[in-house]
């Protein structure tokens, strides 16, 4: 399976690498995109120093966590992102008769190397961000940063694949879906605390996001009440059950479109 | 193919307006989706602000309540304000080759697609306005959609208001014509995007920025796009402000629209159609 996904990659890089100056001017786009999320932080930091106890470069590690994880979760998972053509244009008839799982198939369809432009501005803000010396260093707590990227990518990556899974069941209206993907990634560039109490729990308990930015990032501050805190971005894995629960009953439910 | 000479072919503008109009209309289920969207998006944005605001209130440019307005149009009128907002057709026209069709047609291309594009907008921005307004208007004191500080204020905020549309429209005609140019026009369209977005006021409001950085954008076609509608509705520009922010707008209008013209025409003279 590593060696067909293996397969895939290299296929997928070598066909956007053939229009070199399309690739090189998307990635430059997207990463203005992120730019101007920054700039905005600057902007808003310039003038206010600091939000809830928390201060520019805490703030940006929060926005560079989030923004990895949601581009390397873009970059691996379009395929879900994108699930609504595949439905319309009746391709998934094809999937449910190859040897592979649907899932696994589903995957293999897109990967947005486009992203890398995003990927890239995340890592220099967070190689600013943690050479600024907000957080004081050892082992774990790195162990803890990476934690917080690999869960953050994985939960993304379950949002992803509930998006796809509505698919199944209707392609219109699923603009709502955007809250969870494009709002937690403009959104979780500031700690969740910041919202409110109420928002917090929402995306603690319901979209577990908080759970890789907030309380780790005390931890990481030595900030947090608990040492526990640093394994809570293991407990968004959690999301992934029923996002997949939920993908194998959308499958279950599938009428193919035609054509 | 000139338009001057012969007045019955004006028509086909509006027809256009209206099918689009229509043709946007169906998608009532993706409106509602939309709806959901902009609510939350507005609401998590203002609990934003009120953190900063918290933080420190003397800091903040304008008062609380204008901001929320500030918020609450930008996710009412969405459609017509971004430069992201467009009809992608016309792009996928222009690089597939299918431009050569809308050649052949007896009217004026740059009107016709200023058309689509300002009914694309308009289409989309009427389904999901009024219940956006409506909802923000009911929210309890200094989370809602207020009235505007006066009726002159209303006035000169509408009247503002098209201008900016009409200056996001001059100003997409501009990234439709660079189309004719690049086979790849996604990354200058997303480079566009994001550059006209924070320029514009979409991710922060203008008067946050600091001073020196603020004098300049203030000056750049952006501004003229949503900044100056709802800075004028919620009163945060008042007074003889408030004319010199509308001048602007036209000349920005009047410069974009005649740029777009005049490189329209140019392009249009040797453009060469690929595919078959």
């Amino acid at each position: 399976m590593f060696k067909l996904y293996g397969k895939f990659f290299a296929i997928h890089l070598r066909s956007q690498m053939q229009y070199k100056t399309s690739f090189i001017l998307t990635v430059l786009g997207q990463c203005l995109t992120s730019f101007g999320a920054f700039l905005s932080i600057y902007f808003l930091f310039a003038r206010f120093h600091q939000v809830e106890g928390f201060v520019f470069q805490e703030v940006l590690l929060c926005h560079a966590v989030v923004l990895l994880s949601f581009s390397l979760a873009e970059i691996v998972f379009r395929g879900f992102d994108t699930f609504a053509g595949i439905i319309s244009r009746g391709e998934f008839d094809r999937f449910l008769l190859e040897p592979r799982s649907p899932m696994f198939r589903t995957l293999c369809t897109r990967m947005e190397f486009s992203r890398l432009g995003r990927l890239a501005e995340a890592g220099i803000v967070m190689a600013y961000a943690l050479s600024t010396g907000v957080v004081v260093w050892n082992w774990a707590k790195a162990g803890v940063l990476l934690l917080m990227i690999v869960c953050g990518t994985l939960l993304f990556a379950g949002l992803f694949t509930v998006y796809a899974s509505f698919c199944f069941f209707s392609i219109q209206g699923l603009e709502f879906m955007n809250i969870f993907t494009d709002g937690g990634r403009e959104f979780g560039q500031y700690p969740f605390t910041v919202y409110g109490r109420r928002i917090l729990r929402f995306f603690t308990y319901i979209i577990p996001l908080a759970c890789v930015q907030y309380y780790p990032l005390l931890y990481l501050l030595d900030r947090a009440p608990s040492p526990w805190y640093a394994l809570i971005p293991l407990g968004a894995l959690l999301f992934l059950v029923p996002s997949t629960l939920f993908w194998r009953l959308g499958v279950r439910h599938y009428k193919s479109s035609g054509s | 193919m000139s338009v001057q000479n012969l007045p019955r072919f004006r028509r086909p503008y509006g027809i256009f307006l209206r099918i689009r109009f229509l043709n946007g209309l169906q998608y009532r289920a993706a409106a509602l989706g939309g709806l959901v969207t902009q609510f939350f998006w507005g609401g998590l944005t203002i609990c934003l602000y009120a953190a900063f605001y918290r933080s420190d209130a003397a800091a903040f440019p304008m008062t609380f309540p204008q901001l929320v307005n500030y918020i609450w149009l930008q996710q009412a009128f969405l459609a017509l304000f971004f430069v992201w907002q467009n009809d992608n057709e016309i792009f996928d026209c222009i690089s597939s080759g299918q431009v050569a069709y809308e050649l052949c047609r007896p009217w004026d291309l740059y009107g016709m697609w200023f058309a689509r594009n300002a009914a694309h907008r308009l289409s989309s921005a009427a389904l999901r306005c009024v219940p956006v307004l409506l909802v923000a208007a009911l929210l309890p004191a200094p989370y809602g959609l207020t009235a505007p500080a006066s009726w002159q204020a209303f006035l000169c905020g509408l009247l503002s208001g098209v201008l900016g549309f009409l200056v996001v429209v001059a100003f997409v005609m501009l990234l439709y014509i660079a189309t004719f140019y690049t086979l790849s026009p996604l990354g200058l369209r997303i480079a566009v995007s994001a550059l006209s977005e924070f320029l514009s006021g979409g991710l922060i409001p203008l008067p946050f920025l600091p001073d020196g950085v603020r004098q300049v954008v203030n000056l750049l076609p952006f501004a003229s796009m949503q900044n100056a509608p709802f800075l004028i509705y919620s009163g945060s520009v008042t007074g003889p402000a408030i004319l010199s922010t509308m001048a602007l707008q036209c000349f920005w209008l009047g410069i974009l629209f005649l740029v777009g013209r005049l490189l329209m025409r140019r392009t249009l003279r040797r453009v060469v159609v690929q595919g078959g």
